[in-house]
């Protein structure tokens, strides 16, 4: 009886710790869109596996999202040589991966080596690849390292913030971590639970280890609803990217968890088919290929409304292809195509337009009719698109809205170019405008109004690749900033594109959750993941 | 039942009727977008409260129903007389020919048809009006839509054959011509009907799923289709009751079409 006795009590005295135990681990849970396609950080090609590289890898350098600066995190400091080829770090010293191996300069090494390796395609490392020929690392001592690349490379230590160091002897090969996480246990189409690094290097003002949560639990949710559902009931900590709808029905509902932190780098735009090998009428080619046609248009859609109605207030009137929201590049000086009608009579009629009971006609007399192509589900085109075809009736215009799904839109805009006018996003993550270069070269296949062409179709383009050569050619602040000036001035006089609104970034947090400061920068609200607390821990802190 | 027959006779009038005088009746144009006040709730401006770009649901309401009305039912007919024509001769002529109309239904049948209309339409050309989008869309449905109700044509065809009634229409010297519309194709008539009511809702929610992938009616011209597209982003969250009129009408509608003709069947 006594024995019996004595194991419950001990059986109780166990249940007992556990409890206690896991009532004081905190865990952060949100979730993600989609299950992450690789663990493997030079793979990242898809959001749920760059939001798991996030919060696991370690970085050289990471850039701060609020003050868009770099910082120094396993490089305490670095420089770049004058000719842009060669960058060196100093690393911090006594740090370990999460299975306890030594960080050392072999591991830069290596991960540089798997970035740049033909075979593995790493899209993070098509960034560097500047020109032909192999990447030289060079250890110099226990805790520097130089990396000299074939060709300059433009906005070179900035690239390191995609850059999570691997280990070269670890076991564990990209398991072992030197990220704030790492992953404990991956449960397919479920969820992902990461754990606390026990041997992460970073430590608070009060010398105390980071980051302050214990685990984050990432599920697997495609569902908007059930994931704003979940946030309510107190299921999720955060939503770390919501739309216009969402964020008005949780603001009507809990105000102090919607969070908008301003315009984004995201932007909308229209554009004109000016490809001359393109199966659409000869006439119509010469109304898109007219900078006065163009300007006509831009002046008189009314992007203040489609802000204010297509996306309840959340979005901007966009100046040109550099959000403003991109401190340092943006070219403050230019200001978004004003609502004006008159002004776009008179362009049009300055280019033998003219109208005729009501509809524009041009010089020979044909309808002033296209048509304007978007992909079909994204409910924000459409009700841009159907926007534009009520201020474009003002002008006697007639635009005819065609949703097509994904696929038959790409193929229409990249392969037979059989489209009049195209409505679509860019979605950005770079600050630096030289990841753009494969828009803005003429020669470029993504340069959409006009791809791939042999030279130049016009002066203004000529002048545009010249200028974005320049910018990639020189590692001089100043005249790259004077260069990407210049070609957003010439996008706004001549708009290929016609910008029309740079999105809000929006999110969701719990009030539970404390240290967020959601900005505009991906990942918006986890960006300082290692100082978030959640409200257990806090009332432990006390 | 007949005052319900009454009662729905006068709905299905009143409705047509205010669908007929849309232009009369509705506050507004049906694409005109009120840009000050999207999102509305009800307002004596604005009955049934205006959609997310400001225009005036009411309007929209009535334009949509009259696309509606007109040309789904237009589209049913044309699958229900493809199904009658095709299901009706494989179960009357029966042996080899049912078997290989049958066989041509079922591969009909197993067509990945949302993606053959997505197909279809991502090779039609761009500049074509609200109203032939409209047209073309609900006539790819009617010619898509007869193989599930063939199916059902043929069986019951096959059946009434062999049917006592029809063995003795043919021992009176009956041939095919008079067997097949004497004596089959009005005792096929309840079949048909019901192919073609239950063709109508099923031809107006495949029009709005198709809007969301971009086979729909074009903007700004609005169909039920188009209006139940609004349920998408229905959530508790949301609580809009007046949104749910499209769909409400749309029950309301087809349940007197089957009350107003219930007698004819019957009878048929």
């Amino acid at each position: 009886m006594r024995q019996r006795l004595v194991r419950f009590v001990f059986l109780f005295c166990v249940i007992l710790t556990v409890g206690i135990a896991t009532a004081q681990s905190s865990e952060l849970r949100f979730c993600l869109r989609s299950e992450p396609k690789t663990l493997n950080p030079v793979l990242v090609a898809d959001d749920a596996s760059e939001t798991v590289r996030y919060l696991t890898g370690g970085l050289l350098m990471r850039l701060n999202r609020l003050t868009q600066q770099l910082e120094p995190e396993l490089a305490t400091s670095w420089k770049v040589s004058e000719n842009g080829k060669t960058i060196s770090f100093k690393l911090r010293q006594n740090v370990r991966f999460s299975d306890g191996t030594q960080f050392s300069p072999e591991d830069v090494a290596y991960t540089m080596q798997q970035l740049m390796d033909p075979a593995l395609h790493s899209p993070t490392g098509d960034s560097f690849r500047s020109g032909e020929g192999k990447v030289i690392t060079q250890v110099a001592g226990k805790n520097q390292i130089a990396l000299t690349f074939p060709a300059p490379v433009v906005g070179l230590d900035k690239l390191f913030d995609q850059v999570a160091v691997m280990s070269a002897k670890s076991p564990k090969k990209e398991m072992a971590v030197l990220g704030p996480y790492y992953v404990a246990e991956n449960k397919a189409g479920s969820h992902l639970l990461l754990k606390r690094n026990p041997n992460y290097w970073k430590h608070d003002a009060a010398g105390r280890q980071l980051p302050y949560i214990d685990s984050v639990r990432l599920d697997i949710q495609q569902n908007r609803d059930l994931e704003m559902l979940r946030l309510v009931r107190g299921e999720i900590d955060f939503i770390n990217s919501l739309d216009a709808e969402y964020y008005d029905k949780l603001a009507a509902q809990a105000a102090n968890m919607a969070t908008d932190a301003g315009v984004s780098l995201d932007s909308e735009q229209i554009w004109f088919n000016q490809v001359a090998s393109s199966p659409i009428p000869g006439y119509k080619k010469a109304w898109f290929m007219s900078t006065n046609f163009r300007r006509a248009i831009s002046e008189s859609i009314n992007r203040e409304d489609l802000a204010r109605v297509a996306f309840r207030g959340h979005a901007r009137p966009a100046v040109s292809w550099v959000s403003p929201a991109n401190k340092f590049w943006f070219n403050d000086k230019l200001q978004p195509h004003s609502f004006d009608q008159k002004s776009a009579l008179t362009l049009l009629k300055q280019d033998g337009f003219h109208m005729q009971d009501g509809v524009l006609h041009d010089r020979d007399g044909h309808l002033v009719e296209f048509s304007v192509i978007t992909n079909a589900g994204n409910k924000y085109r459409e009700r841009m698109a159907t926007m534009i075809q009520q201020d474009l009736a003002g002008l006697g215009i007639r635009l005819n809205v065609v949703t097509l799904d994904f696929p038959s839109l790409i193929e229409r805009i990249s392969r037979s170019f059989d489209y009049e006018a195209c409505l679509l996003g860019l979605v950005n993550n770079d600050l630096d405008p030289n990841s753009q270069m494969n828009v803005w070269l003429s020669s470029a296949e993504n340069h959409q109004w006009n791809p791939s062409q042999k030279t130049p179709a016009t002066g203004w383009e000529a002048e545009i690749d010249a200028l974005m050569r320049t910018q990639a050619s020189t590692l001089e602040m100043k005249k790259r900033k004077q260069a990407i000036d210049r070609v957003q001035e010439i996008v706004w006089q001549q708009e290929p594109f016609i910008y029309l609104l740079n999105k809000n970034a929006m999110s969701a947090v719990s009030t539970a959750l404390h240290n967020a400061h959601p900005v505009v920068l991906r990942p918006q609200v986890y960006w300082n993941i290692d100082q978030l607390t959640l409200g257990t821990e806090v009332a432990r802190n006390r | 039942m007949k005052w319900a027959r009454i009662a729905a006779v006068g709905f299905l009038v009143l409705v047509s009727t205010a669908c007929l005088l849309a232009q009369f009746i509705a506050p507004g144009s049906y694409a005109h977008q009120f840009r000050d006040v999207p999102d509305a709730a009800p307002s004596r401006q604005h009955p049934l409260g205006t959609d997310d770009i400001g225009r005036d649901r009411l309007s929209r309401l009535l334009y949509g129903t009259r696309v509606s009305l007109l040309l789904a039912p237009a589209a049913a007919l044309l699958s229900s007389l493809l199904a009658a024509l095709i299901g009706g001769t494989a179960g009357f002529v029966g042996g080899w020919v049912e078997r290989w109309v049958m066989a041509a239904t079922d591969l009909f049948l197993s067509l990945p048809w949302l993606f053959l209309l997505i197909t279809v339409r991502a090779l039609l050309p761009l500049n074509v009006s609200p109203f032939t989008s409209v047209a073309i869309t609900f006539a790819l449905l009617g010619c898509l839509g007869w193989a599930a109700a063939a199916r059902v044509i043929c069986a019951d065809a096959r059946t009434l054959c062999s049917s006592d009634f029809v063995l003795q229409a043919r021992a009176s010297g009956n041939g095919g011509v008079r067997l097949l519309c004497r004596h089959l194709l009005p005792n096929l008539k309840p079949v048909l009907y019901a192919q073609f009511w239950i063709s109508i809702p099923v031809f107006i929610l495949t029009e709005a799923n198709l809007g969301i992938l971009g086979l729909g009616v074009s903007e700004p011209l609005p169909s039920w289709g188009s209006l139940l597209r609004e349920l998408e982003s229905f959530t508790a969250f949301s609580a809009q009751p007046w949104q749910f009129v499209p769909l409400i009408l749309l029950v309301v509608v087809v349940s007197c079409f089957h009350l107003a003709l219930q007698k004819q069947e019957l009878s048929a």
